[in-house]
């Protein structure tokens, strides 16, 4: 579908901009403003992304660029918000709570922090100067697609987590961002560095209201030091009217682990594009995520596993569970450069299609320019197995609750390895609601 | 992994063999391309007017159109208004009524290639329609075929004798409009190969053609149309090679084919055309559409592939599964060596119910070679209970050349099962240690690795060709360990 220059997204975006630019964080600094000025003329030349872009083949976005947002936040009454929070908030968590893009202090409580660790307002270390962010603030975004122009021409706020050399978060970061307001678009911006040796898990959290239709379009840097560690969790339940676009990207140092989970619920257009680069010698990455669709959602994942250097282990599963008319899109590639010899990287993509109605386009993709790997790749896409199902109908369980255990049991991979109690409890308390009545 | 030997050098780096040019007389239209050009061929060739109109139809269309740019391959830009679109030899008589007025410089060509016609014809019970540049110039056991019904002869005789047939399924598969290279064939095609084999025939043999580029600066365009009726059954086998040539070679073919109801059709190819040196100069740009339509129930289409040549290959012999319980299969094994190019695969497009697909492609790359495999399974919404299953395995040989898998899945029916796996490796030393701790020659043993490795490919080809394609192999590939 064509993205006709009329549509009013873009337009909305660009104009709303001169105005704002002044008061945008980090206003005072210059390389930060020529940044946002040479995103917003970037945007204005390249527009939203169409199907006719290979890596939105499959995704058409022609419902976000038909609609107008509005970029300003207007203040918000606490109390309704706080039971959001509350409902949403993960025990034993440091918690940072954003609402409509910005931090709200008074909701969060990022505790005592050990020395040399730093988790704060991306807005506040703006605001004063930037501290040494121009360096890894270059994300190699001339590449980057309509919404990541956006979001780096007009980001408020997000989370900026540095940790020095050797040090340990003993407890997550929850980074919960709500949104509350139909037609707004929010552009939160993290930033996250982990020294040598250190480690943290970060929960990256998204919220709405489900009546509301508003653009969640984030964008969170994860820098790893040689060594580091860090487990960063996807938590996506947006509203069932809201757009939720997000890209983040890892850059790994020398024998470093960079853990990822991807939870999909909400949204009715929702997009996800999660990248690591192996740039050194020995690092690790673990990919997971798990996306549950019905209704008319549209949830799409993007990930990209490059092994830039010899001795990188990947391990990679993405599962999906499609109801009604939900379609879901899984491109998985995986690239080995020249130089990146005894590489190893296995990935999966499994898909349970329970409905006429449903739809997976799936493309797992390997580009390998080196001989000496191990690479290996399957995807999937089937019903339940009616050999299972027959097995437990004979002992006597009622088919709907056969098909609901099979469900759960095929969904429940993608909890392995989330090593926070309480996050692990919440997302095995979530999965029943957001996984299909059983039909 | 160890040192690499002189001796395994040399083979990696071994010459093209079939590389030798024939001169002859050719009657060529003048360079480049243009409406005269094409009412010039449609002339030459005697065709009625439904073919001209097609042509020129097809030729209006591909002025709108760009070349595609998605495929992994890079060549420099061609310039189509530098290509020769019509080179036949020159016929000394109206043309060869057995094989003894062939001309004989064309069969000691064929000699030199490993197909002596007479030989074949005998020996081999196969039935060769010779395309040498662009028109046939020999077709044997045609008589015999004939008793039985089947058609098969050069495209252009099938425009002059079977004008209904052609009219009714040309285009019916590949339409004019269906991509830069297809249409530019539709304008331009000079000859090909046709075949018909009426309802409940088995064709007894083998049907063959041996492709052969060789006048300078040609473009072969040739077009392959085969329809089996009802119950028919028919196994094809297209075979490649070319002479060495250091200016590029562009090379756009169709193939359609069609099985009506419980019929079956096996096309099979070995392509070996020159490659290229080992700098990567000349070779021949293969760009081919190749699409098989099992328009009826239970029918059934399969192609084999054996790529060694080329300096780029860009094809995807697809399927498109409209009648209930048909099937689709695709065995492939692409070779790319030096600077070669492949980007290869097929789709396969569930519509029907109950049909099924299977993919298995086997990419060797070596040198600097780069090979993809492009694939797409399509499960449409009517396709209930549609199964497929696609493998694809690299072998990488060499540390600066490439592998790349580019699966699409499209499922819009639950009651479909797709599976796809694929895995790139290099050779194990350990398999390598193992063969030669008894004995076996480093060479040998990637030989007899390699084998393996294409073993469930090679053993859907006819025997014949089997032997051929291992052959190549062996040629192409031997010792190139890195």
């Amino acid at each position: 579908m064509r993205i006709g220059p009329d549509e009013p997204c873009v337009p909305g975006l660009l104009s709303a901009y001169p105005s704002l630019a002044a008061r945008l964080p980090g206003a005072a600094l210059p390389w930060l403003r020529r940044r946002r000025d040479a995103a917003i003329e970037r945007l204005a030349a390249r527009g939203l992304p169409t199907t006719r872009d290979e890596d939105w083949k499959y995704t058409s976005v022609a419902a976000i660029a038909r609609r107008a947002f509005g970029v300003e936040c207007e203040a918000v009454a606490l109390d309704e918000v706080r039971a959001m929070v509350q409902r949403h908030a993960i025990g034993g968590t440091r918690r940072l709570v954003f609402v409509d893009g910005r931090l709200v202090a008074g909701l969060s409580d990022a505790g005592r922090l050990p020395a040399g660790a730093r988790v704060e307002s991306l807005a506040t270390i703006a605001d004063e100067g930037g501290g040494d962010a121009e360096e890894w603030f270059a994300d190699g975004a001339d590449g980057a697609d309509g919404f990541g122009l956006a979001n780096e021409a007009l980001w408020r706020d997000g989370a900026w987590i540095d940790l020095a050399p050797g040090v340990e978060l003993d407890a997550p970061v929850h980074l919960l961002f709500v949104t509350t307001r139909s037609d707004l678009a929010v552009f939160p911006r993290n930033l996250i560095r982990v020294g040598a040796g250190a480690r943290a898990t970060v929960i990256e959290h998204h919220v709405g209201p489900d009546g509301a239709g508003y653009l969640s379009d984030t964008v969170t840097r994860i820098v790893l030091g040689r060594g580091a560690r860090i487990a960063h969790t996807k938590l996506q339940q947006e509203g069932r009217k809201g757009f939720h676009v997000a890209d983040v990207a890892a850059e790994q140092g020398q024998d470093s682990a960079f853990v990822s989970h991807a939870f999909a619920f909400g949204g009715q257009l929702a997009r996800a594009a999660i990248a690591t680069r192996l740039g050194a010698e020995g690092c690790e990455a673990r990919l997971s995520g798990l996306y549950v669709g019905s209704a008319r959602q549209h949830i799409d994942h993007h990930t990209c596993i490059d092994h830039a250097r010899p001795r990188g282990t990947s391990r990679e599963l993405y599962k999906g569970v499609l109801d009604e008319a939900a379609r879901a899109v899984f491109n998985g590639r995986v690239i080995v450069r020249p130089d990146a010899q005894r590489s190893d990287a296995l990935q999966s993509n499994r898909n349970l299609l329970l409905s006429e109605e449903a739809e997976v386009d799936t493309k797992p993709q390997l580009e390998i320019w080196a001989d000496d790997v191990k690479c290996a790749h399957g995807a999937t896409v089937g019903q339940l197995d009616a050999d299972q199902l027959h097995y437990l109908r004979a002992r006597g369980i009622g088919e709907s609750d056969a098909r609901a255990l099979l469900i759960r049991a095929f969904a429940a991979d993608a909890l392995a390895g989330i090593e926070h109690g309480p996050l692990r409890a919440r997302l095995e308390s979530l999965l029943p609601g957001a996984l299909p009545e059983a039909v | 992994m160890g040192k690499r030997s002189v001796q395994l050098d040399e083979l990696i780096s071994q010459e093209y063999r079939h590389g030798f040019y024939t001169p002859l007389d050719v009657d060529a239209v003048p360079r480049g391309l243009s409406e005269d050009v094409i009412r010039l061929i449609s002339a030459k060739k005697q065709e009625p007017a439904f073919m001209l109109e097609w042509r020129l139809k097809a030729f209006r269309h591909w002025l709108t159109m760009t070349e595609p740019r998605w495929a992994t391959v890079r060549h420099p830009p061609i310039d189509y208004q530098d290509i020769v679109y019509y080179s036949a030899p020159r016929a000394k008589t109206d043309g060869p009524k057995s094989l003894d007025e062939v001309d004989p410089e064309l069969l000691r060509t064929y000699e030199k290639l490993g197909v002596p016609l007479a030989e074949r014809e005998l020996l081999a019970g196969v039935a060769v329609d010779a395309v040498f540049d662009s028109v046939s110039v020999a077709t044997t056991f045609k008589e015999k075929l004939g008793a039985m019904g089947i058609i098969f002869c050069s495209f252009s005789e099938a425009v002059q004798n079977h004008p209904d047939l052609v009219q009714e399924y040309l285009g019916s598969v590949v339409p004019y409009t269906d991509n830069f290279f297809a249409t530019l064939n539709s304008a331009v095609f000079s000859d090909g190969s046709f075949c018909y084999i009426p309802p409940g025939v088995r064709c007894p043999m083998e049907l063959s053609t041996y492709f052969r580029i060789n006048a300078k600066n040609t473009g072969q365009f040739e077009r392959t149309l085969i329809i089996a009726d009802r119950g028919a059954y028919v196994s094809y086998l297209e075979g490649c090679t070319a002479p060495m040539r250091d200016e590029n070679q562009l090379h756009a073919a169709v193939v359609e084919l069609i099985a009506r109801e419980g019929a079956e059709i096996k096309y099979s190819t070995v392509q070996n055309w020159y490659p290229g040196d080992k700098d990567g100069k000349g070779g021949i740009y293969n760009f081919v559409t190749k699409r098989g339509d099992c328009r009826e129930a239970n029918s059934k289409i399969s192609w084999t592939q054996v790529e060694t040549g080329s300096a780029i290959t860009w094809k995807y012999p697809s399927v498109i599964l409209r009648g209930d319980n048909s099937v689709g299969e695709f065995h492939s094994v692409a070779l790319t060596n030096h600077w070669q190019q492949a980007d290869t695969g097929t789709k396969m497009i569930h519509v029907g119910r109950n049909t099924r697909s299977t993919i298995l492609s086997k990419g060797i790359s070596a040198g600097h070679g780069s090979n993809a495999y492009r694939g797409l399974v399509k499960v449409a919404k009517s396709a209930a209970g549609a199964r497929n299953y696609t493998q694809c395995d690299s072998l990488l040989l060499g540390d600066r050349c490439a592998a790349h898998t580019f699966p699409y899945i499209e499922v819009k029916n639950p009651t479909a099962r797709v599976e796809h796996e694929a895995s790139t490796s290099r050779i194990g030393e350990d398999q390598l240690f193992y063969c030669q701790s008894r004995g076996i020659s480093a060479e040998d043993a990637v030989s007899l690795i390699v084998s393996g490795f294409c073993k469930e490919v090679f053993r859907q080809l006819p025997m014949e060709f089997a032997v051929e394609a291992q052959k190549l192999l062996g040629v192409s590939l031997e010792g190139s360990i890195g």
